[in-house]
C-alpha cells in the first residue's frame, strides 16, 4: 500500500440484542438451523390487519449499549418505516428509525483511540430467501424462512475515524467485548448475531476531502472484514491510480475467492421513502428509567483494562486476553482477592483456561494456583486438577488429595528416579556425554512418563548432575 | 309480533324481548335471515353470510338466557364490514387482491362484540380497502341506498349503513378514516359513530391509513350506538396506538341534556361550497331544536378548512401506499405465480388485484413520499394537519361540542360521481377534519330532503365522546327524529 493514499472507514454494525422475543411480536427468538418458518405469527408473517407492539426489552439493550457507548439520548425518538419491496420483507417495509434515533454522539474507546459512534438505534430484521439451484438468476425455486423477519437489531454506526484493516476489526471486536461486558448481546459473528459493514474510501494524504466510498457486505467474521478491507482499499488504489474512478457502490465479500464484487451501484439505489410509524407512537424514554440502566452498567472495558494493568501490574498481553471478557476479568480479580497473586493468576487464565472457555470458581483458581505456587503438586498435576474441578466443581485441595497428588521433591527419590532413565537410555546417554546435549529432551521426557509428580526443575537438576 | 317486527327493534328493545322470554336469540336471527333473503338481493349490503358463526353464537345465546346470564349484548345479531378480520371468515377488504383470505385471527373491536354476547350473520360491502365515498368502489358490486334503490348509500361502511338502513342487522360495525362511517350514516338515515383516534384497538383492521381509521359502530339509536362503543373500547396490548382510557367514559353523563351547553356552529362548515338547500334548511332546524333545549349557538371558525381535503388526500395515501405494499402476491390472496420474475410477479399481481382508486391513491402516496417531493407534500400536509387540529382546539375553546352537517349532499345516484374522482372526494369535506384531528365525530339522522335522510354531525373534543352522545342523544330526543327501517321497495 502506498504510503500517499489515506484510508478512511466508518462501521455500520448490525447487532442483534439478547432479547427472548423479537422485536414487534411475541415470536421467540430461533436458533440458527431450526426448521423455516416455525417461528412466526401474524404479526410478523405481515398478514392484514396486524400491528406492531415495540419490545421493551429490546429497548432496554438499545438503551444500554448507547449509554455504554457514551451516546446522548435524545427526549424524542420515534420509528420509521423503510419502504421496498422483497419477497423476504413480509410487509413491504421494514421498520427502522430515520431522523431521529434512540440515541446519538457516543464514542468507543479502541487500545486508548476514541472511535466517534454517530448513533445506535433499533429496527427489525428480514427473512431470508433460499434458492433451489445453483445460482440466483438459475434459480427454478425460491423459498422464503421468515424465523429472523422482525428479529431485533440495534445499528451502531461509526463515523469514519478508522484508518486501515487493523481498526477496523479492532473497532468490531472491541465493540463485541462491550456488549458482552453489559449483556446487551451475545455478538457472536458466526451466528448472525453481528454483522459489519464498513464503508471504505481512500484519499490522497493530507486531503481533507472525503474520497467516493462503497459498502461492503456479508461478512461474517472478525477475520473476513480484515480481509475485505485490504482488498478492497487495494482494489480501489488500482482503479485510482491506474486514473480510475471509484464508483459509490454496495460490495460483496466472496468469503470463496476471497475478492469483493459488485452488489449494487449508486444508480440502482431505492428511494426508501421513509415516512413516520403510524402505528407506533413515538417514543417518550421515562428518564428515571435511563438513568436506571446508566446506574446499572457494569465498569467499562477500556476503564477495566487500564484498572487491571494499573492495580496488578500485569502486562498488557495477559490484559488483552483476559480484559477482552467480563467473566475472565471477574474471576482473575476474584481469585486476586482472595490472596492469589496475580501474575500467577493471569498465567493460569491465558494458558489454561481463556482457550477452553470452561471456567472455575474464583474461590478454586485461587487455590489451585496456591497450591502449584508452593510446590505441593507440579503445573502438569494441576492442569488435571483445574479440569476436573472445573467439571465437578470440587476443590483443588480435595482433588489433589484424592488422586495423591503431590509433588516430589526429596533428592534422595528423585537420584533414584534419575538414575533409572539413566539405566533405560544407554544410547541418548551416550550420545549426550559424547556431546549432542540436544538428546537431554528425551531423557526429560522419560522422567516425567515415569513421574509425572516430580518437581521439574529439581528433577532436572539431579538428572544431569548424574549425567555428569 | 311479527319476524319483520323484530327487524325494526333497538338493541335496548331486543334485550328485554329476549330476557322476558317472549324471543330467543335463535328467532332474532331468523328474522334478520328472512329479511335479509327478501331485500338483500336488492340492497346487497351484504358480501358473504356467516351461518356457522349465527348459529353456534345464538345457540350459545339462548343457552346463557335460559341461564338468566346477562350480557349487554346477549343474543343481537351484528354485520362486519368486509375490512374487520374474523378468524376463519373470508376477509377481503372488498378487494380481488385478498379473495380467499381466511385470517387466522379476530379484530379485537369484533371479539370484545363477541364476547359482549353479539351474534354475527355476516360480513358487509364497502369501497375497496375502504377509499371511497359511495361503495361503488367495492370490487365485487355496488351496494344500493334502502331509502332509494337507485342512489349510492354513501362510503366506504356503505354496507353496515346499509344493513341497519334495511333491517337487515340491528348493529353494524364500519371503520371510518374521512368520514367512513359518519358520511353513509347520513346518507341511510341510521347513527354511525367514529370515536376518537385510540379509543378501539385497530388490531384486525385491515389498514387503509394507520393514523386516520377508527372502527365505529352502526345503529337506530344514539344509546345503541354508545353501549356498543363503550364495549369495543379500551387498551389493547396488541395496538400500541389504542389509549389506556376507562370504556365505560363514553357514557359518562350522554343523557344530561344539552341545556347551558354551548354548540359552536363552524361558518366554513355552514357555508360549504356545493351544500344543498334542503340539506341546509335540515341543519338550521337542528340549530332551532338545540335552542329551544336551552343551548346555545355560537359561530366558531375553522380557518384552515380549505386545506384539510388536499392534506387529507396526501396523508391517507402516503400511508396507504405503505400499508398496501404487504400485497405482492407471495404470502396470501391473489397471487400471479406465472410471471417470469419477481418483480413482474408484483405488478401482474397488483395490476389485477387493485381496482382503479386503489391504484390512483397507491400511486398518489408513493410520490408524495419521494425523495425531492417528500418536502413539498407529505411534510407539508403534516404540518396543515397540526394548523387544523389547533383549528380545533381554539375552536373548542368557545363551545363543548361543534355540530354541522354531516354531509353537504343527501344520498346521489349511482354513478353521479364515479366519473370525477375529485367530486367524490368532496364527500368528506366535512367529516375528515375530525380524521385528521383525531377526534370523535357522530352522525344523527336529522329529517329528510326530498324524501332522503339528512345527517347532523356532531364533533367533540378528543376524548369527549360523551360529548358528542350526550348532544346527539338530546337531539333525537327533543326532535323525535329517529332512525327508521327502510321499507324498500
Amino acid at each position: 500500500m502506498s504510503s500517499r493514499w489515506e484510508v478512511v472507514i466508518g462501521m455500520e454494525v448490525h447487532v442483534q440484542p439478547r432479547t427472548r422475543s423479537k422485536m414487534f411480536c411475541g415470536c421467540a427468538i430461533g436458533e440458527l438451523g431450526d426448521a423455516p418458518n416455525t417461528h412466526v405469527c401474524e404479526v410478523c408473517l405481515g398478514l392484514p390487519g396486524v400491528l406492531p407492539v415495540p419490545n421493551k426489552a429490546a429497548v432496554e439493550a438499545c438503551l444500554k449499549t448507547a449509554l455504554a457507548l457514551g451516546c446522548e439520548i435524545p427526549r424524542h425518538t420515534k420509528f420509521d418505516r423503510k419502504n421496498y419491496m422483497y419477497p423476504d420483507l413480509p410487509k413491504g417495509y421494514q421498520i427502522s428509525q430515520y431522523d431521529l434515533p434512540m440515541s446519538i454522539n457516543g464514542r468507543l474507546d479502541v487500545g486508548g483511540r476514541q472511535v466517534r459512534i454517530r448513533r445506535v438505534h433499533l429496527e427489525e430484521d428480514t427473512g431470508k430467501l433460499v434458492h433451489a439451484g445453483d445460482k440466483l438468476h438459475k434459480a427454478w425455486e425460491s423459498y422464503v424462512d421468515l424465523n429472523r423477519a422482525g428479529v431485533p437489531l440495534m445499528e451502531i454506526v461509526s463515523e469514519p475515524d478508522l484508518r486501515s484493516a487493523d481498526d477496523a476489526r479492532d473497532y468490531a471486536m472491541e465493540l463485541r467485548t462491550l456488549l458482552r461486558t453489559i449483556g446487551a448481546s451475545e455478538a457472536d459473528m458466526e451466528k448472525g448475531q453481528m454483522r459489519a459493514e464498513p464503508n471504505i474510501s481512500i484519499r490522497r494524504q493530507g486531503s481533507e476531502e472525503l474520497g467516493v466510498k462503497t459498502e461492503l457486505k456479508n461478512i461474517n467474521s472478525f477475520r473476513a472484514l480484515h480481509r475485505a478491507i485490504l482488498f478492497e482499499v487495494e482494489r480501489q488504489r488500482e482503479v485510482l491510480e491506474a486514473g480510475g474512478k471509484v464508483e459509490q457502490e454496495t460490495r460483496g465479500w466472496s468469503e470463496a475467492e476471497q475478492r469483493t464484487f459488485p452488489q449494487r451501484s449508486k444508480e440502482q439505489a431505492e428511494d426508501y421513502r421513509y415516512f413516520p410509524e403510524p402505528d407506533i407512537p413515538p417514543l417518550e424514554l421515562d428518564r428515571d428509567w435511563i438513568e436506571m440502566i446508566r446506574g446499572a452498567l457494569p465498569e467499562m472495558p477500556s476503564v477495566r483494562r487500564e484498572r487491571l494493568i494499573r492495580t496488578h501490574g500485569l502486562p498488557a498481553s495477559d490484559v488483552a486476553v483476559i480484559g477482552a471478557d467480563r467473566e475472565l476479568a471477574d474471576l482473575l480479580e476474584g481469585a486476586v482477592a482472595t490472596g492469589a497473586p496475580a501474575k500467577q493468576v493471569a498465567n493460569w487464565i491465558v494458558g489454561e483456561v481463556a482457550p477452553t472457555g470452561k471456567l472455575p470458581s474464583a474461590q478454586n483458581l485461587a487455590e489451585l494456583v496456591t497450591l502449584v505456587g508452593d510446590g505441593t503438586i507440579t503445573r502438569d498435576q494441576g492442569r488435571e486438577v483445574l479440569l476436573e474441578s472445573v467439571e465437578t466443581g470440587r476443590t483443588p485441595a480435595e482433588i489433589a488429595a484424592e488422586h495423591g497428588f503431590r509433588q516430589m521433591s526429596d533428592e534422595t527419590e528423585l537420584r533414584v528416579l534419575a538414575q533409572a532413565v539413566i539405566d533405560a537410555n544407554p544410547k541418548a546417554v551416550a550420545d549426550y556425554r559424547s556431546g549432542k546435549t540436544q538428546v537431554i529432551g528425551v531423557l526429560i521426557r522419560d522422567l516425567r512418563a515415569r513421574a509425572r509428580q516430580a518437581n521439574p526443575k529439581l528433577a532436572n537438576e539431579v538428572l544431569l548432575k548424574l549425567l555428569g | 309480533m311479527t319476524g319483520d317486527d323484530l327487524t325494526r327493534l333497538t338493541v335496548k328493545d331486543a334485550l328485554s324481548l329476549l330476557r322476558l322470554g317472549s324471543v330467543s336469540a335463535a328467532d332474532l336471527v331468523t328474522a334478520h335471515v328472512q329479511r335479509i333473503e327478501r331485500l338483500d338481493p336488492h340492497v346487497k349490503a351484504f358480501l358473504r353470510f356467516t351461518p356457522e358463526l349465527w348459529e353456534r353464537q345464538a345457540a350459545e345465546a339462548d343457552r346463557l338466557i335460559r341461564q338468566g346470564e346477562s350480557r349487554p349484548l346477549l343474543g343481537i345479531p351484528i354485520a362486519v364490514k368486509d375490512v374487520l378480520c374474523v378468524t376463519g371468515v373470508e376477509t377481503t377488504a372488498g378487494s380481488q387482491i385478498l379473495k380467499g383470505f381466511k385470517p387466522p385471527y379476530t379484530a379485537t373491536a369484533v371479539q370484545r362484540l363477541f364476547e359482549a354476547g353479539a351474534l354475527m350473520l355476516g360480513v358487509t360491502n364497502c369501497d375497496e380497502f375502504a377509499m371511497g365515498s359511495s361503495t361503488e368502489n367495492s370490487s365485487y358490486f355496488p351496494t344500493r341506498n334502502p331509502w332509494d334503490l337507485t342512489r349510492v348509500p354513501g362510503g366506504s361502511s356503505g354496507g353496515s349503513a346499509a344493513a341497519v338502513a334495511a333491517g337487515e342487522a340491528m348493529l353494524a360495525l364500519g371503520t371510518d378514516t374521512g368520514g367512513s362511517i359518519r358520511q353513509p350514516a347520513a346518507l341511510c338515515g341510521v347513527v354511525g359513530m367514529k370515536p376518537t383516534y385510540g379509543r378501539v384497538s385497530r388490531y384486525g383492521l385491515i389498514a387503509f391509513a394507520s393514523s386516520l381509521d377508527q372502527i365505529g359502530p352502526f345503529a337506530r339509536c344514539v344509546d345503541d350506538a354508545a353501549i356498543t362503543l363503550s364495549l369495543m373500547s379500551g387498551l389493547d396490548p396488541l395496538d400500541a396506538t389504542s389509549a389506556d382510557r376507562a370504556p365505560m367514559e363514553v357514557l359518562n353523563n350522554f343523557n344530561a341534556g344539552v341545556r347551558g351547553m354551548r354548540l359552536g356552529v363552524p361558518r366554513e362548515y355552514y357555508d360549504v361550497k356545493g351544500i344543498e338547500p334542503g340539506v341546509k334548511t335540515a341543519i338550521d332546524a337542528a340549530l332551532a331544536t338545540f335552542r329551544m333545549q336551552g343551548a346555545e349557538i355560537i359561530d366558531v371558525s375553522l380557518p384552515h378548512t380549505d386545506y384539510g381535503l388536499a392534506a387529507y388526500y396526501i396523508i391517507a395515501p402516503a400511508e396507504c401506499s405503505s400499508n398496501l405494499a404487504r400485497f405482492d402476491g407471495v404470502k396470501y390472496g391473489l397471487s400471479e405465480v406465472d410471471a417470469p420474475n419477481i418483480t413482474d410477479q408484483y405488478l401482474e399481481t397488483r395490476r389485477k388485484g387493485f381496482g382503479g382508486e386503489v391504484r390512483r391513491r397507491v400511486m398518489l402516496g408513493t410520490y408524495a413520499l419521494s425523495t425531492g417531493y417528500y418536502d413539498a407534500y407529505y411534510l407539508k400536509a403534516q404540518k396543515v394537519r397540526t394548523l387544523i387540529k389547533r383549528d380545533f382546539d381554539a375552536a373548542f375553546k368557545n363551545c363543548d361540542a361543534i355540530v354541522s352537517a354531516t354531509s353537504p349532499t343527501v344520498a346521489f345516484p349511482l354513478g353521479a360521481k364515479t366519473k370525477e374522482p375529485l367530486s367524490m372526494y368532496l364527500c368528506d369535506v366535512l367529516t375528515l377534519g375530525g380524521n385528521l384531528a383525531g377526534l370523535p365525530g357522530i352522525s344523527v339522522p336529522c329529517g329528510t330532503s326530498g324524501d332522503l335522510p339528512v345527517g347532523l354531525q356532531v364533533l367533540a373534543p378528543q376524548w369527549g365522546e360523551n360529548v358528542a352522545l350526550r348532544v346527539a342523544r338530546a337531539y333525537e330526543e327533543a326532535s323525535g327524529v329517529t332512525a327508521q327501517v327502510a321499507g324498500v321497495v
